[in-house]
């Protein structure tokens, strides 16, 4: 096959792109420019989208021995992730960019790109794993690396998308791939593994939001209420500060008449009011998701599992769909805490990715 | 490592960097071994002082200059920033700080660049002049901005680099002259490609660079009036008469006299060479793929250049369509992080951004070929059709 390798710079899309090229395909390394200006994303080796970076894919290429090219994908990238990341926040809901990057860049415009340029497959580092199904399905399934599984930001691929994607390293552990990167002389086998999100420069998502919210609600101050008794506790500066489940920052003078610590319970973005509570009102036992994305046919009534963030536990849910477009209801068998609107429910059967949906509301 | 080269590679990148020619190698190559620094006063630096001295006179004499206007540097980014700092700080002793250059908004980023670093830092008042339609500098906007306040020096290129247009250089130079304005030209592009006269310009300061005239890289010269004012940018040593300390390089200096001599000595037979294949690949394109058009002046431009637009594509998916076919050519403009810019020169010439990125540049050399025209054409339809539909998707 012709495969365009997505290479970021660091060791595991090295890697990956590497392991293309032993498996005989005709590889291509791309690196995804996401910033006009570079300068304003990571710098270092923690991002993704830096002039390091991209120099990193290219030696990493060079070594390989296959073609490198930049793509600019970054009007793109600020609209379906950037502005997404913001209108989220402003709605009070907290969003997973890293999953809508995979849904809306990685496997849509890219993949988009290099099918039309000719190629029959985007080939990237994610720790994942493929397996022909049923009656041609192409499923997906966790990594053999428990702690590397990446499968959760992938839960928004759907058929087509998988069909032509290759994730060389899902049978892989890290330590592995490290060395693996080092016996082929690839510079970047040390490289630490990048975290955070890769457009908030520092890693002060709060800080950012506050910058570019502008007037947008819900960049505005406003009282921080105690869910059991209704009283104003203090006032805060923005809602983009908190997220469900938040303890720490809340700035409470006031201990509660019980003693507990309490947590964000609930973010209203139009007035700005944050509600806060004890451990025990964190508890979600219901959700329904909106957005679906299935990676195969959409299931009507599944006894699987769930998982509401990414490294998150997975939780025993019976997951029931309307229609494979509608609403996704989620019933879990053992409560979860901080369970925030915009996060991801990804659904598993075993270790099998069924799809995800975007958490619309929460229930105890 | 190993890279998959499948056939013949139709190399059409030659305003980026053509290959060396054998005079330069063979007069390169014989003095690598030579021991001894020009500035030593012994048998070998004496040896050394004399292939240098040798060379000047070489390259002066090609270029219709005195060699002691000749300073030998690093190539043409650092010629241009010697002579857009270095005059226009030894002008601003009389003229006071602050003092206005008038250069184009076409320039290359050598010369934009430092440019905008000196406004950036409150030396100068910088002003680009526009262009038209083809590129060419407007003269009556000249005229008025001479005219408006004291100008330390005018810098406009001799061609472009980007779309191959020639500037009126004998009209700014006139024009200048009324006003007692030095000029400097980058003529880069210019060497080897059209005829060219350093004392029949009458411009006051001239850069050239040895790769792309067939020399080695990382040696060039800033040919400058021995009476003109010039602050050095390196201090040191004291070489090339206290303007640009640092060892003289002198192999690379023997390569690049060799290179500009035979250069400026086969510029007619050459361009007669480049511009055939040239016109061939601009007509032939354009009956294959009818959308396309030419940039730049189709007639008053360099021999080699052709600087194509095709509606609908992105310079870039051409570029790694062509490439995978082994024709290497540019999209002309400048990449930091290889991210493609919209070109400067393009969006100067009123091109709308999208219109700015969906350009290629082929430029024609010395070894270029009747084949490379042929690989052109014959790859051109299908894979504007892909840079297409990868464009729609």
């Amino acid at each position: 096959m012709r495969v365009v390798a997505a290479m970021s710079g660091g060791v595991d899309s090295a890697v990956a792109a590497a392991r293309a090229v032993d498996a005989g395909h005709d590889v291509t390394g791309i690196h995804l420019a996401l910033s006009r200006n570079p300068a304003s994303y990571r710098t270092g080796a923690r991002g993704c989208c830096t002039i390091e970076d991209s120099n990193d894919a290219r030696r990493a290429a060079d070594v390989i021995g296959i073609p490198f090219y930049v793509w600019d994908l970054s009007e793109r990238f600020h609209d379906d992730v950037v502005e997404d990341f913001m209108g989220e926040y402003a709605a009070g809901r907290t969003p997973n960019p890293c999953l809508r990057c995979n849904e809306k860049i990685k496997f849509a415009a890219v993949l988009e790109r290099a099918l039309a340029l000719g190629y029959d497959a985007v080939a990237t580092g994610h720790y994942a794993q493929l397996a022909p199904g049923p009656d041609g399905v192409v499923e997906m399934h966790r990594a053999v690396d428990d702690g590397k599984d990446q499968s959760y930001v992938l839960g928004v691929l759907d058929q087509r998308q998988l069909a032509h994607s290759l994730f060389p390293l899902g049978g892989s552990t890290k330590t592995d791939v490290r060395a693996e990167a080092a016996r082929r002389g690839l510079l970047v086998a040390d490289k630490p593994d990048s975290h955070d999100i890769c457009f908030v420069a520092d890693g002060d998502n709060a800080g950012w939001l506050r910058d570019r919210l502008g007037d947008r609600a819900p960049n505005h101050g406003g009282p921080i209420v105690d869910a059991e008794t209704g009283d104003e506790l203090g006032r805060h500066d923005g809602t983009y500060g908190f997220t469900i489940g938040q303890r720490k920052g809340l700035r409470i003078g006031r201990p509660a008449p019980d003693g507990k610590p309490r947590f964000v319970l609930d973010i209203e973005p139009v007035s700005g009011t944050v509600t806060v509570g004890p451990h025990e009102r964190l508890a979600v036992r219901r959700l329904t998701g909106i957005r679906p994305r299935w990676c195969g046919a959409a299931p009507t009534r599944l006894r699987g599992t769930v998982q509401l963030r990414a490294h998150g536990r997975e939780l025993p849910a019976t997951v029931v769909v309307d229609a494979p477009d509608g609403e996704v209801s989620i019933e879990l068998h053992e409560p979860a805490y901080g369970i925030a609107p915009g996060q991801a429910a990804v659904v598993y059967d075993g270790t099998r990715v069924v799809g995800s949906a975007t958490i619309a509301t929460t229930g105890a | 490592m190993t890279v998959k080269t499948s056939g013949q590679v139709h190399y059409l990148d030659h305003a980026a960097t053509t290959p060396m020619v054998d005079a330069a190698v063979e007069a390169m190559t014989t003095h690598l071994r030579d021991v001894g620094n020009p500035s030593s006063l012994h048998a070998s630096g004496r040896h050394a002082r004399r292939v240098v001295e040798e060379s000047r006179e070489t390259v002066a004499q090609a270029l219709d200059c005195r060699p002691s206007e000749v300073v030998f540097t690093s190539g043409g980014t650092e010629a241009d920033n010697l002579a857009l700092k270095g005059i226009h700080w030894a002008r601003s002793a009389e003229l006071g700080p602050g003092a206005r250059i008038i250069s184009s908004a076409v320039e290359h980023h050598a010369v934009l660049d430092p440019l905008d670093w000196m406004q950036q830092a409150g030396e100068a008042e910088v002003c680009l002049l526009g262009v038209d339609a083809v590129g060419r500098i407007d003269l009556d906007e000249l005229d008025r901005r001479l005219a408006e306040r004291p100008v330390s020096l005018v810098s406009v290129m001799w061609a472009n680099n980007e779309v191959g247009t020639l500037q009126p250089i004998d009209e700014v130079v006139a024009l200048a002259a009324r006003h007692g304005v030095p000029v400097h030209t980058d003529a880069v592009q210019a060497l080897g490609s059209v005829p060219l006269g350093f004392a029949a310009s009458g411009v006051d300061a001239m850069t050239v660079t040895g790769h792309k005239v067939g020399g080695p890289f990382g040696v060039g010269a800033l040919v400058v009036r021995r009476d003109l004012g010039l602050t050095p940018l390196l201090h040191g040593g004291g070489q090339e008469r206290d303007v640009r300390s640092g060892t003289l390089d002198t192999p690379a200096i023997a390569g690049f006299a060799a290179a500009v001599e035979l250069a400026v000595k086969r510029q007619s037979e050459h361009a007669d060479h480049v511009s055939a294949l040239r016109d061939q690949l601009v007509s032939r394109v354009l009956a294959a793929v009818p959308e396309a058009h030419l940039h730049g002046d189709p007639l008053d431009r360099l021999p080699g250049n052709a600087h194509l637009g095709f509606p609908g594509c992105e310079g870039d998916s051409l570029l790694m369509l062509l490439d995978a076919r082994g024709i290497e050519c540019s999209t002309g403009s400048a990449c930091s992080a290889g991210v493609a810019q919209p070109s400067h020169v393009l969006l100067a010439m009123g091109c709308a951004p999208e219109a700015a990125r969906h350009s290629l540049r082929f430029s024609f050399g010395h070894t270029s070929t009747q084949a490379d025209v042929d690989a052109v054409v014959e790859a051109i339809v299908p894979v504007v059709e892909r840079a297409r539909a990868a464009r729609r998707s």
